[in-house]
């Protein structure tokens, strides 16, 4: 095992871990002002990428495609909130549970009959083909560092949205008492659309950009999806610091897990039955990690003030 | 007993199910009896279910981690029956189904103890979300451990054995899921009726009330949620006979989704919300699967409206508000 080996799959963590914030991003801000479990969120990363795909291919530019999927999964996104969701703010988590998975159903039918059962490609624009030199001799793909630029640049444009804005200012104050801000005046039904919307953004983002990764297919969602809600879970949810943390130790820890673990095993055990076991050990990792953080703090690691 | 409208639509909803598959027999139509079976099973497993969501207000979106446990426990031991391997400490497989169900139950139930452990210290959406990833948790275990079948699943060669009958004539194994369910069924008001059960429905209602009167919630939720999880680990014994075979399927996150809309579809905390939500779905999916292609889109959509418009399920619909609740 090298340095520079070891440096890859944390940077490969790192990437995940920022797909994941983005993805959690929204579950937890929809929860957190709206009070929403949305298992639909997958559907929208899901939407975004197969825009991404189709605008890509037409106009032969990514970053229209890019811009394309934003748009889709925010418009997705409001569309849903205003025939569906808005009619759930009420409702007890187990019908938002079952209306949302119908929604799943729905997208994902959908999507299939729009698209065919054939996967959709995406290649990487041209300006981030290619790969940069890491300390230690291995090459690391440009477009993968551009993913965790871009999250990065992501989380801190969120930050600044929701502590220096007008929008921001009314996003926390959703959070801390709904009642309150419809009683002061602010357009409450309109604010749920738009928290709904930019949460859809954030997910077809993340979609489109991983789209160019793996091929964009029905159903790439719902990994992703169950994925964040174990980093919300963790985070606590309704807190978006919790949600970047949370991601963070997500995509790093099941990344460096199945690296490490089967070198670890092979100390002990025959090379193929560490191999066997070590896999098998690391798909659970997070989970186990999950387990543990819940058994100390069950409200997750950064707990949300109210909710 | 006076005869309300409910125990008479519950009766005469056991009648149909158990008609159906006579009347097919006598036709000569397996592929019904095969789809009665279905939904005595589901049902089975639903009412699993319904005791943690229904009785216990507990929303398990993880009970396809139990429904799978139980289904590769009939694979595993029929599997290690077959080939005479030892299975752990020298005990060899079984094809006895009442062997396999008890296992099935017990293991069952101990997982569903040890996730509940961990998962009732938390409550609402974040309990939704934890059972959920401890059945992600399973699956993928389920995935990646190559030494029965892995992805690709395990085959029952030969469905395994029930004394004095022969289980693979499907009119024989619908009468044995069919009894089992019944039983079941007997176990969930029984536990409903009981001191036990009204200290459960009393948790869903006021936690604090019922810690208040000395009775620890949480002790009774995790003795409901163990119950809860035998119950549907024993349907999945029977639902891996059934298709002779399971694979991590019986275990995704679809299948936690369905059992939760079976039971809503029926009638949430009703004695037979869990077969009428059973009968109806399996019935939905055969008739829409043979109109179009896209039966799974309008699955959801019809599922949406009943969640929109029509709460309270089937029953609700037939035999009006629940009288306890």
């Amino acid at each position: 095992m090298t340095l520079a080996l070891a440096l890859e799959q944390l940077l490969n963590g790192l990437q995940l871990g920022v797909m994941l914030f983005l993805m959690a991003a929204g579950l937890t801000l929809i929860f957190g002002v709206m009070g929403l479990i949305n298992l639909a969120h997958g559907s929208l990363y899901m939407v975004g990428a197969f825009a991404c795909a189709t605008v890509a291919a037409w106009t032969g530019s990514f970053w229209i495609g890019l811009v394309a999927s934003l748009a889709a999964a925010a418009a997705a996104g409001a569309i849903v909130e205003l025939v569906v969701i808005r009619r759930l703010y009420d409702r007890d988590h187990l019908d938002q549970v079952l209306a949302t998975f119908a929604l799943i159903l729905m997208f994902s039918e959908g999507t299939r009959w729009l698209f065919g059962s054939f996967p959709l490609y995406l290649d990487i624009p041209p300006l981030l083909q290619g790969a940069v030199a890491l300390p230690g001799g291995t090459e690391y793909p440009v477009y993968r560092l551009a993913i965790i630029l871009a999250g990065a640049i992501v989380a801190f444009g969120l930050y600044l949205l929701i502590s220096r804005t007008r929008l921001g200012m009314r996003i926390r104050a959703g959070e801390s008492d709904r009642e309150m801000i419809g009683a002061l005046g602010v357009d409450i039904r309109t604010l749920y659309t738009v928290v709904f919307a930019l949460g859809a953004a954030l997910a077809g983002l993340a979609g489109a950009m991983v789209g160019a990764l793996q091929s964009v297919q029905v159903g790439m969602g719902e990994p992703v999806l169950i994925l964040a809600f174990v980093v919300i879970v963790i985070g606590g949810i309704g807190s978006i610091k919790g949600a970047l943390l949370g991601a963070l130790l997500v995509g790093v820890t099941d990344t460096m897990g199945r690296f490490l673990l089967p070198k670890l095993l092979a100390l002990f055990v025959a090379p193929a039955q560490a191999g066997m076991i070590g896999g098998a050990a690391a798909s659970m990792l997070i989970y186990i990690v999950m387990a543990v953080i819940l058994a100390v703090k069950p409200r997750g690691l950064f707990p949300a003030a109210h909710a | 007993m006076i005869l309300n409208r409910e125990t008479l639509i519950n009766l005469v909803l056991a009648a149909l199910l158990l008609a159906v598959p006579f009347a097919a027999d006598a036709l000569g139509q397996p592929f019904y009896i095969t789809l009665a079976t279905r939904i005595a099973i589901l049902a089975l497993a639903a009412t699993g279910l319904n005791l943690a969501l229904g009785l216990g207000g507990l929303v398990s979106f993880g009970h396809a981690a139990f429904f799978g446990i139980g289904g590769y426990v009939a694979g595993i031991l029929a599997a290690h029956a077959f080939s005479g391997e030892p299975l752990l400490f020298g005990l060899s497989g079984t094809k006895q189904m009442w062997v396999i169900w008890i296992v099935a139950a017990i293991l069952s139930g101990l997982v569903g103890l040890a996730i509940g452990a961990i998962s009732l210290r938390t409550s609402g959406v974040y309990f939704i979300m934890i059972t959920l990833a401890f059945a992600q948790m399973v699956y993928y275990f389920a995935v990646s451990w190559p030494a029965y079948g892995g992805e690709d699943g395990l085959s029952i060669l030969v469905r395994n054995q029930f004394p004095g009958v022969n289980t693979m004539r499907p009119l024989t194994f619908f009468l044995i899921c069919y009894v089992v369910l019944l039983a079941a069924l007997g176990l969930f008001a029984l536990v409903r009726a009981s001191r036990f059960g009204t200290a459960l429905q009393a948790a869903r209602q006021n936690e604090v009330r019922v810690a208040t009167v000395g009775i620890q919630p949480y002790r009774i939720r995790l003795t409901g949620f163990a119950i809860s999880a035998a119950v549907t680990g024993l349907a999945g014994a029977l639902f891996a006979d059934l298709n002779r075979f399971v694979s991590p399927s019986m275990l995704s996150w679809h299948m936690s989704g369905e059992l939760i809309v079976l039971i809503i579809l029926g009638g949430t905390g009703r004695l037979f919300g869990p077969l009428a939500g059973a009968a109806l779905y399996v019935i939905f999916e055969y008739a829409l699967g043979g109109l179009t292609e896209r039966w799974q889109f309008f699955l959801g959509l019809i599922l949406l409206v009943v969640v929109l418009f029509a709460r309270g399920g089937l029953l609700g619909l037939l035999a009006g508000k629940a009288k306890h609740g």
